[in-house]
């Protein structure tokens, strides 16, 4: 377990857990909603481009 | 670049050091102000206001720090190395608080020039070590102990 | 004065060529982020020794110091891309810009509630009203209303060109925050980890905080570049090189 001896040491952080464990879980909070931020804006994008795009196929059809 | 791109980018340069100028004076009159804490010097010399609550900044001196066995009453001397400052706290202290160490302590001058804190903040350089490394160190060279 | 750009400055203005770069360099970062974040990560938490005085809450600088650096960054580069796009009239410069403010406020925010979770135990305080923290504070603020003003405008060019002069206005903050420990007196102790100083601290304790700044580095770049190729559809979904992409994929 590297530095620690054993791993409930490692989630005691020398009894500082609640600190580093608290800013790593908002850290990763916050990357993960980065990443989800890109999928959701790309899925809307391209979801309006296809509607628009079939409109004007259809526009052209007819 | 062209003559409009030119004119342009003076334009952007102009609102960059121009801001820098205002906000450069600005914070040039506002000095002491930005500061958290005066030094123990300041303080000694008179140059911290009496009335207000304050911060003092500097380091616990060595062999200073008495503690109340019956109660959380401590007293210490804050140093910048030229001029000390005796401050009386009662409250828990930070972990990090020990002798040598950097504070910040908040509170009121008093009439016998004893610095009467509600607060007490550790402040900490920027050295990081692990502890073997520190203890060696210590072994290797006996720290001098500071007199009040 | 005659400058003359070289012609991958003038390349850089086609939305397709862009794209189409970005395209080909995001999954390289990507991959690099990922590895170099999950070594960092474990190094740091695992592996590092403690430090003598804070024990095992100083490991909250693997997070910590990266986002703060990054968050100045992103900054600067919103700067110089305003300033590109006022100047040459460049949409794409604009639309990077637009891209990485959102980043740069996450990093902000990271480096506060990180640096306050830090400072319970380590100072005994939340937060203090030093030079330091103050001028991080204003740095969010200043993010915060870049991104308002690109969205205030329905003229998309409106919108740039106000929120690329309150970049150019808020610079000034950057090295406020950076000499701020310098000028004045602070709670906030100066940078342990700087580009000219040997760092304060031995290599077994830099060396995994090296990894996560370029581990934060790479992640910046490959969300900087999703969001920009989406950002560059958006403004461009007329444009024939779009209809092309779009007709192609399912």
């Amino acid at each position: 377990m590297g530095y620690f001896a054993n791993f409930s040491d490692f989630i005691n952080m020398g009894g500082h857990a609640l600190y580093v464990w608290l800013s790593y879980g908002i850290t990763l909070v916050i990357f993960g909603y980065n990443l989800l931020a890109i999928w959701l804006k790309k899925r809307a994008f391209f979801t309006f481009a296809k509607r628009q795009l079939k409109r004007e196929q259809r526009n052209y059809d007819a | 670049m062209t003559p409009k791109r030119k004119q342009r980018m003076t334009i952007a340069l102009l609102i960059v050091f121009g801001t820098a100028l205002i906000v450069g004076l600005v914070m040039y009159a506002l000095k002491q102000n930005i500061n958290l804490f005066y030094s123990t010097t300041q303080i000694v010399k008179g140059e911290a206001p009496k009335d207000a609550r304050i911060r003092v900044g500097g380091m616990v001196l060595k062999g200073s720090l008495q503690r109340d066995p019956n109660s959380l009453h401590v007293s210490f001397l804050v140093t910048d190395t030229a001029e000390n400052v005796k401050v009386e706290y009662t409250g828990i202290l930070p972990d990090l608080f020990r002798e040598g160490q950097g504070i910040i302590a908040q509170g009121k001058l008093d009439t016998q020039g004893v610095f009467q804190a509600d607060e007490v903040l550790a402040k900490h350089d920027e050295n990081y070590m692990p502890p073997e490394i520190a203890e060696s160190m210590k072994n290797a060279k006996p720290t001098t102990e500071a007199k009040p | 004065m005659n400058i003359k750009m070289p012609k991958w400055f003038y390349q850089l203005a086609s939305p397709k060529w862009s794209y189409d770069i970005m395209g080909m360099l995001m999954p390289w970062f990507g991959l690099a982020a990922l590895l170099l974040l999950v070594t960092g990560i474990v190094w740091g938490l695992m592996f590092a020794p403690p430090d003598y005085q804070q024990g095992n809450s100083y490991r909250i600088i693997y997070i910590h110091v990266p986002s703060a650096i990054l968050a100045q960054s992103c900054f600067m580069l919103m700067a110089v891309a305003g300033i590109i796009g006022m100047v040459w009239k460049m949409k794409v410069a604009h639309i990077v810009a637009k891209s990485a403010a959102p980043i740069g406020a996450s990093m902000t925010i990271i480096a506060l509630s990180t640096g306050a979770i830090w400072g319970k135990p380590t100072w005994g305080a939340w937060w203090v009203w030093d030079a330091r923290l103050t001028s991080m504070l204003i740095l969010l603020f200043l993010y915060l209303g870049i991104i308002a003003l690109y969205s205030a405008f329905s003229n998309k060019a409106s919108g740039d060109q106000a929120a690329s002069i309150l970049t150019l206005v808020g610079v000034v903050n950057i090295p406020i925050i950076k000499y701020s420990v310098e000028w004045w007196n602070t709670l906030h102790q100066p940078a342990s980890f700087t580009l000219t100083k040997k760092p304060a601290m031995p290599p077994e304790m830099w060396v995994p905080l090296l990894i996560m700044v370029l581990g934060y580095y790479c992640f910046f770049a490959y969300v900087l570049m999703a969001r920009t190729r989406i950002e560059l559809l958006e403004r461009e979904h007329k444009s024939g090189w779009v209809t092309a992409l779009l007709t192609d994929t399912p």
